[in-house]
């Protein structure tokens, strides 16, 4: 037995432990919780906010949505015509469209490109698959800015792709690539594919190869084997890969505004131009709104596809 | 059978290799081009490295690249430090208050687009100027919480998938011989998660160095960072001197990937070793 000064020494230390464990532990979660708290969430009810207010002349450029009456009365002024505005004109409507377009299209062609891409990676032999897999993520680590900048040079008037079609007969005077819609896909695809092959890689790598080998056994084609065992036991990767392309591609500001010409209408570039050109904070923050509640039901799909696989 | 199958995959990983590295090899060829004309190659006066005496010679990019080292450097530490705590608190505190709607906040910010992170985070600076003053001057300060803000998102991502692999036995093993749960993490656990925190140091600080619309929207008039300045100069068409910037920024990078790449894979070997010669009695 252990005499009561041991005891109450034991009790005390335990007590210890389990009050800085509390302490800890509360630090631990509310460090991180305030910071975006307050500079994530917060900023999001601020927007929220200034899609009701109205524009006025001054700094900053929007009336007060919440005001003290002489009375000491809060009154709440909303005002709906932001978005009324934002539904009502054609060139915001088509620039929804258009992003979604625009960010489908590149989609397809990330996974058209992607998916073979992948497969050789995940079917290379293991020092290849190492280095493959270096190579598809270095270049997301190389600046994204100089990677669609790279573009401007290949697609000008006198550059290298011109020459060669010059060069070859296949045109006569040189074509017109850069300003064009062709440009922000090949652009969106450029930057975009790496996040498109990784989840693919992950996905086919997981897969059981006894299966493909039965199929073989039984006298399945490999063109059939693909498309009844490969494609639907990856479809998680597909569904992580096109997600992964698709929400930033939406509301993608740089590639249109560097690749794409004046015409090229997405929506990323037309909260900037609202919000820096027209200096009109409420509409800009009534398409952000807009954007977000689009994109929402995307990212919550992705939330979901991503929980399955790290149960799977 | 695998014949045309491999054939076409093998077609696939070329062409796409020298879709993603065709760019980028140019544009460090046109770098040492002679021409203003970038892509009209001056045989007479090529290779040159004028472009990169020029860059150098430029106080208003060399200026702009200090400010946003000391950014990216500043957003990595802090990006770290919260994304330690906020993946520790996802990892280990399966339950307390809050819980979903913090896994929100911390991956939202990846998805999100930047045009709403940044118009958001821009409306919370001009709210809070008049309650806090220093942060009214828009420049190296809010540019740096803004990218803390979203980069600790991918910290987070990178620190939880290696904490989850972390044997736990280890920390329960140091808190049943009556170590403190601060001396735990910091002799324990700390150590082992080092490679994830290296890496995601790394990631936050080329998200900070890399970002331009977050950043336009919360930077002031007197602090243009190195890819505004970039973006600002791109858009009037192709510049040599960007291309020899470019150039190096994209051997660097090359060298700490490549680098950091061989070093993780050397420590963990090392480490898979160590752990068998403490269980091995016989060494």
């Amino acid at each position: 037995m252990s005499s009561p000064a041991e005891r109450l020494a034991d009790g005390f230390r335990r007590l210890r432990r389990a009050g800085g464990g509390q302490l800890g532990r509360w630090f631990v979660i509310a460090l991180p919780y305030l910071w975006l708290t307050i500079f994530f969430l917060v900023p999001f009810l601020i927007v929220l906010k200034i899609a009701f207010a109205n524009i006025q002349l001054a700094m900053p450029p929007v009336e007060p949505v919440m005001i003290w009456t002489a009375d000491k009365v809060l009154q709440l002024r909303l005002h709906f015509s932001n978005f009324a505005f934002v539904f009502g004109d054609e060139l915001y409507i088509a620039a929804f469209l258009n992003s979604l377009k625009v960010a489908g299209i590149s989609t397809l062609l990330a996974l058209l490109l992607g998916y073979p891409m992948a497969y050789g990676i995940a079917r290379a032999p293991g020092a290849w698959r190492n280095i493959l897999f270096l190579l598809v993520v270095l270049p997301f680590f190389t600046s994204f800015l100089l990677r669609v900048y790279a573009w401007l040079g290949l697609l000008g008037r006198n550059g290298p792709i011109n020459d060669l079609l010059l060069a070859l007969g296949l045109r006569h005077e040189p074509l017109q690539m850069l300003q064009t819609d062709y440009a922000v896909y090949l652009g969106m695809v450029y930057s975009y594919l790496p996040f498109m092959v990784l989840p693919l890689y992950s996905a086919i790598e997981k897969l059981d190869l006894t299966l493909l080998e039965a199929a073989a056994d039984l006298g399945c084609r490999p063109t059939k084997a693909f498309f009844t065992i490969t494609l639907p036991l990856t479809q998680e990767g597909i569904f992580a890969g096109c997600l992964l392309v698709f929400i930033p591609a939406v509301g993608e500001y740089v590639i249109p505004a560097l690749l794409g010409g004046p015409d090229t209408l997405m929506i990323g570039r037309v909260v900037w131009d609202e919000f820096f050109g027209n200096r009109d904070w409420p509409v800009a923050s009534a398409l952000a709104i807009v954007l977000l509640a689009i994109l929402s039901g995307f990212v919550l799909l992705l939330q979901r596809v991503q929980a399955r696989e790290r149960e799977a | 059978m695998p014949g045309r199958r491999s054939l076409f995959v093998l077609m696939a990983l070329g062409f796409g290799f020298a879709f993603l590295y065709l760019p980028i090899l140019a544009m460090i060829i046109y770098s040492f081009n002679a021409s203003r004309l970038v892509t009209v190659w001056d045989a007479a006066n090529s290779p040159t490295l004028a472009w990169y005496v020029e860059l150098f010679q430029n106080a208003q990019i060399m200026e702009s690249a200090r400010l946003s080292f000391r950014i990216a450097s500043l957003n990595a530490t802090g990006a770290v430090i919260l994304g330690t705590l906020a993946a520790f608190a996802l990892e280990r505190y399966r339950r307390f208050r809050g819980r979903a709607l913090f896994g929100l906040l911390t991956t939202a910010p990846m998805v999100l687009p930047e045009v709403i992170t940044g118009l958001s985070l821009l409306l919370l600076f001009v709210a809070l100027q008049d309650v806090v003053p220093w942060l009214g001057g828009r420049g190296a300060t809010t540019i740096t919480i803004a990218h803390i803000t979203f980069s600790m998102a991918y910290v987070i991502v990178v620190i939880q998938a290696r904490l989850a692999t972390v044997d736990r036995s280890l920390e329960e093993a140091a808190m049943d011989l009556g170590a403190r749960p601060w001396k735990v993490f910091f002799v324990i656990t700390l150590p082992l998660i080092m490679p994830a925190i290296a890496s995601g140091w790394v990631l936050a600080f080329i998200l900070s160095w890399d970002d331009l619309v977050i950043t336009s929207f919360v930077s002031g008039p007197s602090s243009t960072t190195l890819p505004q300045l970039v973006f600002s100069k791109v858009r009037l068409g192709v510049s040599p001197d960007i291309n020899a910037l470019a150039t190096i920024l994209v051997l660097i990078v090359t060298v700490c990937v490549v680098v950091a790449g061989t070093y993780m894979v050397r420590l963990e070997r090392r480490r898979a070793r160590d752990a068998q010669a403490a269980f091995d009695p016989a060494s």
